[in-house]
């Protein structure tokens, strides 16, 4: 029993993992309709950044994060000004296919800065096993991941308060809508922008910093992209909750599925069983378990 | 004056034009490296890269190249692609005045790409310590190599080195033995071997497969957890080998009950672990570190006139090392080539030519700067792969190196040796290849 209890919570902390990637996800395409192809290498952009900025300089890493904050801003600038204002009012396809361009580009230009070796990035975060979990109850549960989940739920606090109180927040969610009607009541459309590929590259600075803590910064990072597509299949492509719930349900699904089933099968299961399970919950309900239902008058 | 000048110059030049022409004009060794400093799996291709680089360009530097002919090293990035890897075997096949003499592909797949095109294009396969096992039989694969040694002879190596520790082969008798393995064709390699091994010595041999790239193995890590196996090995490349190191470190398993394959086992795949990854273990075929004559003089020819491939301090590193054995065989069956044929001119076939008669023992290893720093090796015409001795290393995370704890470790050639001669068959047969006769 206890090994089952072990295996749940495992994969509820793994999803909480997860959902950390599919949220900067979401947030791109909440505010403005866009895939963004790039986000798990903005992920192994920003934790390269953070490694590479703390390897080099040896500078305190609360003023290297401050510093990589920085850099996310000056790309979600770049990224406004020379790709999306070129490509405002063009079909989502065209919008997708610029972000596949996009993950390419930064992925050259980290290897460029900061080289393709494995980094290791300490910064005193917990990790290892829980001592207590595992010497009272024979659980084993990473302190790290349990540090994670903290971190995901003052971020979906944050994001979700920024959203629906904020004037901003507002304007985020009008340009999502239409573009055009947007424009017309006088947001602008490339702060808006900016903005959120600007929240979006913080996400994915505290994705890469957790992921980058657990197996050193390296360029298989961007990988984690993968794990978070069936999350955002699951969990909706448009909801913040959504991308935490999807996570905590892939997690404990995969879990289940690899230590339960796998064996019976051959192993190594768990990458497309995630993928299974998002595709079943697609076929009963197409736009995510929180994702905004769209019903069009004909 | 000034015509005064200009006639010296132009005199001095008369005298001179021969020997720039002699230079120009002296044969030149086409040495391809397939190399992946790009991409997800850098980190492993990079150190190798490099000390392979820094070997020629020693020789080139030192000798003005091998045996009075000059190296033209010509490096292409496959990024551990294959498609990328057969389209540089295919741009650079043809390159220089001798063609490509040799390649070392440093990836499985690629590897069995090319292993048809080799024998078409005459150029010899160097796949030291990967690739296809059964290309150790040179009768069935006359272009290939894979000496010192085989998956199947790291495999054995683990196992007897556990038996060591248990006490004898008898002692692993109902013992456990976990493979954590990439889910690849290079992961699982050994299975076979352990399977034959596991009926032999009667230890039971669980499976856990781990899907590329590797970042998440909570899963497995629970059921290793379950199991409690008595020894972990790992067949891991890549980001699978630090996360499993962190994980079996998290999980309390002991450090020295776990071994990764010799591509398990340098120090980027235990330094994200810090400290918990003390006392880690894995095979290997060469020592590590710096201390050689051989590095001493690269870093004095090479890294102080600013020529290194990579960064001078981290000449030495595991995979430095196997770069730089892995050009050191190279050259050797080069010179073996040239001295076969009585002339530097040679081309693809007279290095593997070379290579079948490649007798590098401890003596010429020293005057190669290299003493006790692996195996002697002696290829003939049936035999690619030899001598198949492992060694074990252990991480010390404390001096942030490894240490070689275990030597001269030989694998099972009674198992070994009948599943080559049956995988090679069927290769044979399969690809309407008649074995040659060796004797």
């Amino acid at each position: 029993m206890s090994f089952l209890v072990e295996t749940i919570l495992s994969g509820l902390m793994a999803g909480v993992m997860y959902s950390l990637v599919a949220l900067g996800f979401v947030l791109i395409f909440k505010a403005s309709g866009i895939f963004n192809f790039a986000q798990g290498v903005m992920c192994l952009f920003a934790a390269l950044t953070f490694a590479g900025i703390i390897e080099k300089t040896s500078l305190p890493w609360p003023i290297a994060f401050m510093l990589t904050v920085g850099v996310m801003v000056a790309v979600a600038w770049a990224v406004e000004r020379f790709v999306l204002r070129h490509l405002v009012n063009q079909e989502p396809i065209i919008l997708f296919m610029a972000t596949i361009g996009l993950a390419y580009v930064l992925e050259g230009i980290g290897d460029i800065v900061w080289g393709s070796d494995v980094k290791v990035l300490d910064i005193g975060l917990p990790s290892g096993a829980s001592d207590f979990m595992l010497d009272q109850f024979n659980i084993y549960i990473e302190k790290l991941e349990v540090f994670a989940a903290l971190i995901a739920a003052v971020l979906v606090g944050f994001l979700a308060i920024f959203f629906q109180k904020t004037r901003i927040g507002r304007a985020l969610r009008a340009v999502a809508d239409d573009h055009q009607a947007a424009l017309s009541v006088g947001i602008s459309l490339q702060t808006i922008w900016v903005i959120v590929w600007s929240v979006a590259g913080f996400v994915a600075l505290v994705a890469g910093t957790l992921w980058g803590t657990k197996s050193g910064v390296q360029f298989s990072l961007s990988l984690i992209a993968l794990k978070a597509l069936p999350v955002l299949i699951l969990g909706g492509f448009t909801s913040i909750p959504g991308a935490i719930v999807g996570g905590l349900i892939i997690g404990v699904g995969e879990k289940l599925a690899e230590i339960y089933v796998g064996p019976m099968v051959g192993g190594a299961i768990e990458n497309w069983f995630a993928y299974m399970l998002a595709l079943a919950f697609l076929l009963v309900r197409p736009q995510g378990l929180f994702g905004e239902r769209i019903i069009e008058r004909v | 004056m000034k015509l005064k000048h200009l006639t010296a110059g132009l005199a001095a030049l008369a005298i001179a034009s021969p020997i720039a022409v002699t230079t120009a004009q002296a044969y030149e060794l086409t040495i391809p490296s397939l190399v992946y400093r790009t991409g997800p799996y850098a980190p492993g291709g990079i150190p190798f890269a490099n000390g392979y680089a820094d070997y020629f360009k020693l020789l080139q530097e030192r000798d003005g190249g091998i045996n009075g002919a000059s190296i033209n090293f010509i490096e292409c990035e496959t990024a551990y692609n294959t498609q990328q890897g057969v389209e540089c075997y295919e741009n650079t096949k043809g390159q220089g005045e001798s063609k490509a003499l040799v390649y070392q592909p440093l990836s499985t797949g690629i590897t069995y790409q090319i292993i048809p095109k080799a024998a078409v294009d005459e150029i010899p396969i160097f796949t030291m310590g990967y690739g296809r096992t059964s290309a150790a039989n040179g009768k069935v694969f006359p272009w290939i190599f894979n000496f010192p040694g085989t998956y199947w002879d790291a495999a054995s190596g683990m196992v007897n080195y556990a038996a060591a520790i248990e006490g004898s082969a008898a002692d692993l008798k109902d013992k456990t033995i976990a493979l954590v393995y990439h889910n690849s064709a290079y992961g699982k390699e050994p299975i076979r071997t352990l399977e034959e091994l596991s009926k032999k010595h009667g230890f039971k041999l669980e499976l856990l497969p781990v899907d590329h790239p590797g970042q998440e193995q909570k899963a497995t890590w629970l059921q290793i957890r379950r199991m409690n196996p008595d020894w972990v090995f790992m067949w891991g490349w890549g980001v699978m080998n630090q996360v499993a190191v962190k994980e079996a470190s998290s999980v309390r398993y002991p450090m020295d009950r776990f071994i990764g394959n010799w591509w398990a086992g340098s120090e980027h795949d235990v330094l994200p672990a810090g400290e918990g990854a003390n006392g880690y273990l894995s095979a290997t075929f060469h020592a590590p570190g710096a201390e050689f004559p051989l590095h001493q003089e690269i870093l004095e020819k090479v890294y102080d006139a600013g020529k290194g491939a990579g960064d001078r301090e981290r000449v030495g590193e595991v995979l430095y090392n196997r770069g730089l054995i892995a050009a050191v065989w190279t050259v050797e069956a080069i010179r073996k080539g040239m001295e076969i044929k009585g002339s530097n001119e040679i081309v693809g076939k007279d290095v593997r030519e070379g290579l079948e008669a490649l007798d590098v023992t401890e003596e010429r290893l020293a005057e190669l700067g290299l003493p006790n720093f692996t195996y002697p090796v002696k290829m003939s015409c049936a035999v690619h792969s030899d001598p198949g001795t492992v060694l074990i290393q252990q991480w010390d995370a404390a001096g942030g190196d490894w240490k070689v704890i275990a030597s001269g470790i030989e694998p099972d050639r009674d198992i070994i040796a009948p599943l080559i001669e049956a995988d090679s068959a069927a290769y044979a047969a399969e690809n309407n290849i008649t074995p040659r006769d060796c004797n």
